[in-house]
């Protein structure tokens, strides 16, 4: 009864500012094509919250459908094209991805639930965009890829979506990873700009909370690259970029050292969350 | 005279004008915080409720609806909930203790407090070129969004 209580007092409060009506992460669960996704999880140990939520729980209905359906979702497109990609020569080695890969749906199965991984040639975490420059620098003979550009977006979804479903896990044992999370942690908590928002500020302390029309999820990646209804493919690098711009703060470069370390940190707080590439958002 | 120089010429009038005008500004650094808030007008220039009005909404401004509602906005779409509802706020709080918030509520609550500071330069990391050594509002601002403050009485 208190709770209800509660529930009447807070439901009051929003409808009398014409604001808010909803405020926890809704009860639904998703399924795609058949495969069931976790998009709550017992949080791993040390993490701030008992549980993690995916981005999924706090968007609309008309935007939770149009994941849960691959026809409507127009993130889909892009896994399309990514696959083209994934089959096309180039360079100097005259090889595609296939040619060393073969079919991706065996041979990447697993690895957008466990990136960024250590990579003892750079000596740091190396994402699944940095992974295909890699491979097409040292084994395609072709040139890297910048960021967002040349398929690379399509690429990693198409990669990414081969896991979906899979939990997400990263291995946080091998190499220097644990100083990289500790890293990412000091990014996550550290106020940024003329707003002096941290990451933590929305994505933990306001969680639930709206910030005008939007609801603010975890703040969970598990879902990139995303469709964004209002502005289309987005990789995850991109959006770290918008938040910190949001803050009034000069943005960090794409797979800059500080940004690669908040993806390890924050890959890790979405742990047990199913990987949901390419995952539909506001 | 080009056109260019008139205008620049027009410009360094215009801030010679504005830096007369609020010549007894108090700069954000120099803004004394005591028990009851804030108790000396950043500007001397008493705050207008209707100018408050628009920076407490616009969310080039104030964007204050970003966090908070507001009854009196109910026209205005989006109200965030991140912080309290401001309806009654004035029964609440003292105009200086008003004005202690707006400037910068870190230090009325914690510093863990989200808020940002309105009027202050204690800001985060990498602040953008654009907004570097500026405050989100100007003194003027601030006290003008203290005066509308002041009108949500329960």
């Amino acid at each position: 009864m208190k709770r209800l209580l509660i529930a009447g007092v807070v439901m009051a409060a929003a409808f009398a500012g014409s604001g808010p009506v909803m405020a926890d992460p809704v009860d639904d669960t998703l399924e795609i094509d058949g495969t069931p996704i976790v998009t709550r999880a017992k949080a791993p140990e040390g993490h701030p919250f008992d549980e993690v939520y995916s981005g999924w729980l706090f968007r609309e209905a008309e935007t939770r459908d149009a994941e849960r359906d691959s026809i409507e979702n127009p993130g889909m497109i892009a896994v399309e094209d990514g696959e083209v990609l994934w089959n096309k020569v180039e360079g100097t080695a005259g090889k595609s991805c296939a040619s060393c890969h073969g079919d991706a749906a065996e041979s990447m199965k697993g690895i957008g639930a466990s990136f960024p991984k250590w990579d003892a040639d750079s000596k740091k975490p190396i994402n699944v965009e940095l992974q295909i420059n890699k491979c097409r620098t040292e084994q395609m003979g072709a040139e890297a890829l910048a960021f967002n550009k040349g398929g690379q977006q399509e690429l990693t979804s198409y990669i990414k979506y081969q896991s979906l479903g899979m939990p997400v896990e990263i291995d946080l044992t091998q190499g220097d990873m644990q100083a990289w999370w500790e890293k990412g942690k000091d990014v996550y908590y550290t106020r940024m700009g003329q707003l002096n928002l941290a990451c933590a500020s929305c994505h933990e302390k306001a969680m639930g909370k709206f910030i005008r029309a939007d609801h603010l999820s975890q703040g969970q990646v598990n879902g990139f690259p995303t469709y964004r209804l209002k502005s289309g493919l987005t990789s995850l690098h991109q959006r770290f970029r918008g938040c910190i711009r949001d803050t009034r703060a000069e943005q960090p470069k794409a797979f800059s050292d500080e940004l690669m370390a908040l993806e390890t940190y924050v890959t890790w707080r979405g742990t047990g969350l199913s990987v949901e590439t390419p995952s539909v958002r506001q | 005279m080009t056109r260019r120089m008139k205008i620049t010429l027009g410009a360094m009038a215009a801030v010679a004008l504005s830096t007369a005008a609020f010549a007894s500004e108090v700069s954000p650094d120099a803004v004394e915080f005591t028990d009851d808030g804030v108790t000396v007008s950043l500007t001397g220039v008493a705050g207008d409720p209707a100018a408050g009005a628009e920076a407490f909404k616009s969310r080039k401004l104030g964007n204050c609806l970003a966090c908070h509602t507001s009854t009196d906005m109910s026209k205005e779409l989006f109200h965030g909930d991140v912080g309290p509802s401001l309806d009654g706020v004035a029964s609440r709080w003292e105009q200086p203790m008003l004005r202690a918030i707006v400037v910068n509520s870190k230090h009325v609550f914690t510093d863990e407090t989200v808020m940002p500071g309105f009027y202050s330069l204690n800001v985060g990391q990498d602040v953008a070129k654009d907004f570097v050594g500026k405050t989100i509002l100007t003194a003027q601002q601030v006290e003008d969004v203290v005066a509308y403050l002041g009108t949500l009485k329960e």
